[in-house]
């Protein structure tokens, strides 16, 4: 799609249904993404759209028995679904690691924050214990923890929220992967801590040329963060391009739903515009555009036939058929 | 504080120092006067067995016919004399070896095997979980003193089939424990976060699971050390565990028994060392819970 440097993240087709319950529940159906290095994408979407689900496929997390995953996933050259076993778990924490949305659930409660980093640092790397604490306090110090020495002999239950989620980066930093995956790292966080840790998300990226992939329901977010955006809807992108020119010129009818519902700009007083209906039920999707049966401009056609992606600029491209300039 | 105090760059914010997971709880345990008193009468029991030699005032099985159910009191005989005339002092302090030793141990055996079948089952989930976990509740429908009676009676009486008997009787219950705490634990977010950052499954295991799975099963396993002792002494009771004249609580409150019209004061003393021992066990369980709950 865009550049012409290889792609470090390539999904082509992705596809997870989770398998086992009374129905199929079809959580990804067809994502397909390029992602270049140093790039950071924010994947926006509201709940059960299926961000999280494509992000947890990178690192190879859904349970084998209870999922099947169709398509593609190339990471740094390596072949996601191929790998198993050993080699998975090398891949995991050292070329591509994770934040959590909540992370007083995400640090284990038994272990003070040095013990849990120092511990993923031994895992993968012959280093001696001294050797691992001694590069926890200097995460520590680079995510900039008050007092490092201190907090490192510190519980999670200790620490307030956005020193959690602080410790919860270097947690994911300590192997210097690559490739950074964040579940909604500001969801579970008050909102003057949120922008601080956005804040030290993007300047960590920029410092250790991180890709990232950002999972966000709030466009504010996204837009701070991120270079480029891709909105999913019930399990698709519908549509992706440039921060700038998803927000100035959005063209897919969700898309645009969703940056009218937003508060800011708002007049006061003013009714907030909402989407009306709810996302469809992942186990029993419509035959055509899933996104149909709420957008206003739907017609039969959308109804009956899936819309195929298409681009308006080069960088930007969406699933719909309408033109949405006659939509407007 | 002075306003201009804060301009001082020098001004460090107190932050609580954390001193370890282990030190937290003692420091917690003893802030806790109940568990305490319990925690002494328990170490005081145990000193008691331990020390039985030096401590009994007689031979706590010689027997005199001459002395039989002596009261409470009576010269030579502090706390009285049993049916065969031998000191009940003695016999409760040299009681307290077997009592002890009968209530921990299958406890300490049930411990291992149960949270180690219910670690496993609830890691690993799916059908193995419910086969063990099914083979399990076979022996959870029996009422476990049934259990423990069907079970000595059919290995026969003695120390050592009454300790398997109950180790069988408590591997259900802390399997139960076990099973349910390691499958709330295994769905964490902080397992998921381990597996991400590639930790293998033994790892996860061993460090994650085990981390916070093993207090509470401890915590469960400390409160059934009263049943225990009290379904040991009820095997005694019924001739399936210690075989008289060895001292043992619950053998000596069945021998004592048909005293119970002439002196019962006496033939009381053992249910009230049963009582004192089981009471002192379960308030230090409950106060070990409260101190090993790391977020209260």
């Amino acid at each position: 799609m865009t550049g012409t440097a290889a792609p470090i993240i390539d999904i082509r087709d992705l596809t997870v249904t989770f398998i086992g319950g009374r129905k199929p529940v079809h959580a990804v159906n067809g994502v397909t993404l390029a992602i270049q290095p140093a790039e950071v994408l924010a994947l926006l979407g509201e709940s059960g759209s299926g961000k999280s689900v494509t992000l947890r496929s990178l690192l190879g997390l859904h349970p084998p028995g209870r999922t099947s995953i169709g398509g593609s996933i190339q990471v740094a050259g390596k072949d996601v679904m191929a790998l198993s076993g050993r080699a998975l778990a090398d891949f995991r924490g050292k070329t591509v690691s994770m934040i959590f949305q909540e992370p007083l659930l995400a640090l284990d409660p038994v272990y003070t924050v040095g013990a849990q980093i120092a511990e993923t640092i031994q895992r993968h790397e012959a280093v001696s214990r001294v050797k691992a604490r001694a590069r926890a306090l200097a995460l520590l110090q680079k995510v900039r923890i008050p007092s490092p020495e201190r907090r490192l002999d510190a519980f999670p239950h200790e620490m307030s929220g956005g020193m959690r989620q602080r410790a919860m980066i270097a947690l994911a930093l300590a192997c210097n992967p690559q490739i950074l995956l964040a579940d909604e790292p500001t969801t579970a966080l008050d909102a003057t801590v949120q922008i601080q840790i956005l804040l030290l998300l993007r300047e960590l990226q920029r410092e250790l040329g991180l890709t990232v992939i950002l999972v966000t329901h709030d466009i504010g977010v996204a837009v701070e963060v991120a270079d480029r955006v891709a909105v999913m809807y019930a399990g698709r992108i519908v549509e992706t391009g440039p921060v700038r020119e998803i927000i100035r010129n959005p063209r897919h009818p969700y898309t645009q739903g969703l940056l009218a519902s937003r508060a800011h700009g708002a007049m006061t007083g003013s009714r907030l515009d909402a989407i009306p209906g709810s996302p469809p039920d992942l186990a029993d999707l419509p035959p055509g555009c899933s996104f149909a049966p709420r957008c206003k401009h739907a017609k039969a056609t959308c109804v009956e036939t899936a819309p195929e992606i298409r681009s308006v600029t080069a960088d930007h491209w969406m699933r719909c058929m309408l033109d949405a300039e006659a939509a407007e | 504080m002075a306003v201009g105090a804060l301009d001082n760059k020098n001004v460090i914010a107190p932050i609580q120092v954390s001193d370890g997971y282990w030190k937290g709880v003692l420091r917690r345990l003893m802030r806790d006067p109940v568990t305490m008193g319990a925690l002494i009468v328990i170490l005081l029991l145990v000193l008691m067995a331990i020390f039985a030699p030096y401590l009994a005032p007689a031979d706590p099985f010689k027997s005199s016919m001459l002395r039989r159910l002596r009261p409470i009191g009576t010269p030579g005989f502090p706390l009285g004399a049993d049916e065969l005339g031998r000191d009940m002092l003695s016999r409760l302090i040299f009681g307290a070896r077997l009592s002890l030793f009968m209530g921990v141990t299958p406890v300490l055996m049930a411990f291992v095997i149960g949270s180690g079948l219910g670690i496993f089952a609830g890691y690993v989930g799916g059908a193995l979980n419910t086969a063990i976990m099914r083979t399990i509740d076979v022996f959870y429908a029996f009422p476990s003193v049934l259990l423990a009676v069907a079970l000595s009676g059919a290995l026969g009486a003695g120390i050592f089939n009454a300790l398997v008997s109950l180790t069988i009787v408590f591997i259900p219950p802390i399997t139960r424990v076990a099973e349910s705490v390691t499958t709330q634990v295994r769905n964490r977010d902080y397992v998921e976060a381990a597996r991400a950052s590639g930790a293998s499954g033994l790892t996860i295991v061993r460090v994650h699971v085990l981390g916070n799975v093993l207090s509470p099963i401890f915590v469960y396993a400390t409160s059934l050390v009263s049943v225990s002792m009290i379904l040991a002494s009820g095997l005694s009771f019924l001739g399936l565990g210690v075989r008289p004249p060895e001292p043992e609580w619950g053998l000596m409150l069945n021998t004592l028994r048909t005293a119970i019209y002439v002196n019962p004061l006496v033939a009381a003393l053992p249910g009230v060392m049963i009582f004192i021992t089981s009471i002192s066990f379960n308030m230090f369980s409950d106060g070990l819970r409260s101190a090993m709950d790391v977020r209260a």
